[in-house]
């Protein structure tokens, strides 16, 4: 049976994430845990974050999480969500602090000034809602999820990527930000797809699915890019 | 192209049941928190709110396992409130599946609950009720926080006292206007109207709803970022399809 880990530092919690990899994948072994033994045997795993970015680099220190977490980002289907996406980067204005550099970039907060949309009227942060997902290249992850599709999101800053190559989904708020990326084997966003109805549902349904590879013509669990 | 704005039906939870008319055809059991919920779901709900009007103590602990249970079985936000008066309290509602945690009367008897929540959990997940009624006489126009259900005067200014909410931590503001509650007359838009200018975090209008309508109001005039609403959808007079149908209609950004 394949196993989906679910990284638990300690930072949130992490019910939702793994009851709904458990309705998309009932043939999975879905395990939350903070044992860097489960994560290297496990097939998958799964990064979620909540909370602020400096406790959440803390906490997974204090847990001896992070060489598991950058061997696994460099061999096998690797999932970000929400803060999990963010710790991947280089650095973060959030308290000022690197994160795992596995990825160039840095974290911004929603500059209060360009708050603004068209008509004027203020918006709020942190960036709380559906927001559609626009869909930069094909991959397997988007599989079967219509472009401009709504997800679920809760969150005060966004990536600003340094490398336009990792960019596989972007959302406006007013302007433009990354809201998902990827590289290799790993695939990470800024929304919460066990929050997301029916397009977060086929999104954690891909992953499961998912040889890890950025190649989708390569991609045989799929046979056809998704165009 | 952006952010949408939220429908959000509310559902009084009492003994781990949902009360209050429920008018769903066809539902094998009128009360059960997770078939409701779904029902919700598929009419399009952005996000759900619990609201345990639980009495005695005894019972207080059948919340959790209302959204443990829904939890596992519907995959969109869920906030819950009424009752939350600690840390423990926030953490077992997370721990049982919450998104969002609304803290009303304990954060005006205890300020630093707030603050202490949204530092330990993070803004994200904590949402600060605040029930207010319109100053008789008031010029300009201003409210007062209630608190216990509406039934007790702080003597507190709402307004003031949801910007220093938002300065604890409150990442949303759950606003429910005590005049208009019950009415059918639609939101108090000027009450929203004031929240959405003064504070930066979003809110949620709630309070008064009486036909679809007012929800086009409360976001074209009052400025709200999600609208709130129990008995209108409870009693079948509108779906939340019908909702956001007169949303989109009206040039809203809505989740279709």
């Amino acid at each position: 049976m394949a196993t989906i880990a679910v990284v638990d530092y300690g930072m949130g919690n992490l019910r939702s994430v793994a009851k709904a990899l458990e309705h998309v994948a009932p043939e999975c072994s879905v395990v939350v845990t903070s044992d860097g033994r489960d994560i290297a045997d496990a097939d998958r795993i799964v990064f979620p974050g909540q909370g602020a970015m400096p406790d959440c680099m803390r906490e997974l220190d204090a847990r001896g999480l992070r060489e598991p977490i950058i061997v696994a980002s460099q061999e096998k289907p690797f999932l970000g969500l929400c803060i999990g996406l963010q710790m991947l980067f280089d650095h973060s204005e959030e308290g000022d602090i690197h994160g795992l550099g596995l990825l160039p970039g840095r974290v911004k907060r929603f500059p209060p000034e360009r708050m603004r949309d068209e008509s004027g009227n203020k918006l709020k942060v942190p960036h709380m809602g559906w927001n559609q997902v626009f869909q930069n290249r094909p991959h397997a992850m988007w599989q079967g999820i219509e472009d401009g599709s709504r997800f679920y999101f809760v969150h005060s800053f966004y990536v600003d990527v340094a490398d336009p190559e990792l960019v596989a989904g972007t959302t406006h708020y007013p302007f433009a930000f990354t809201s998902a990326v990827t590289r290799n084997n790993i695939f990470a966003v800024q929304f919460h797809p066990e929050k997301s109805q029916s397009a977060g549902l086929k999104l954690l349904s891909n992953f499961v699915r998912w040889d890890g590879s950025s190649d989708i013509s390569k991609d045989k669990a799929f046979g056809t890019a998704n165009v | 192209m952006g952010l949408s704005k939220r429908v959000i039906p509310c559902l009084d939870v009492t003994g781990g049941r949902v009360v209050k008319g429920i008018n769903f055809v066809g539902l094998r059991d009128a009360g059960d928190p997770v078939e409701i919920a779904r029902r919700y779901d598929q009419q399009g709900a952005d996000e759900l709110c619990f609201l345990d009007i639980t009495a005695s103590s005894d019972e207080r602990g059948l919340i959790v396992h209302v959204i443990e249970d829904v939890a596992a079985q519907v995959f969109i936000p869920l906030t819950v409130g009424g009752g939350v008066r600690s840390i423990d309290d926030v953490r077992s509602l997370l721990n049982a599946g919450a998104d969002k945690v609304s803290i009303n009367t304990a954060a005006v008897l205890n300020p630093k609950l707030v603050e202490e929540a949204a530092a330990r959990f993070g803004s994200q997940c904590i949402v600060v009720a605040v029930d207010a009624r319109r100053v008789a006489g008031s010029s300009p126009m201003r409210w007062e926080v209630f608190t216990h259900g509406g039934r007790k005067s702080t003597g507190i200014d709402a307004l003031e006292w949801g910007r220093r909410m938002q300065q604890a931590g409150a990442g949303e503001i759950l606003l429910t206007s005590m005049d208009r509650d019950g009415t059918k007359e639609g939101f108090d838009l000027e009450l929203t109207r004031a929240f959405s200018d003064a504070l930066d975090v979003p809110i949620i209008a709630s309070g008064g709803v009486g036909d679809v309508e007012d929800f086009v109001d409360g976001v074209a005039k009052g400025g709200a970022d999600a609208l709130l609403a129990a008995s209108v959808f409870h009693y079948g007079e509108l779906t939340v399809a019908d909702v956001k149908k007169r949303l989109a209609d009206s040039g809203i950004e809505v989740r279709t």
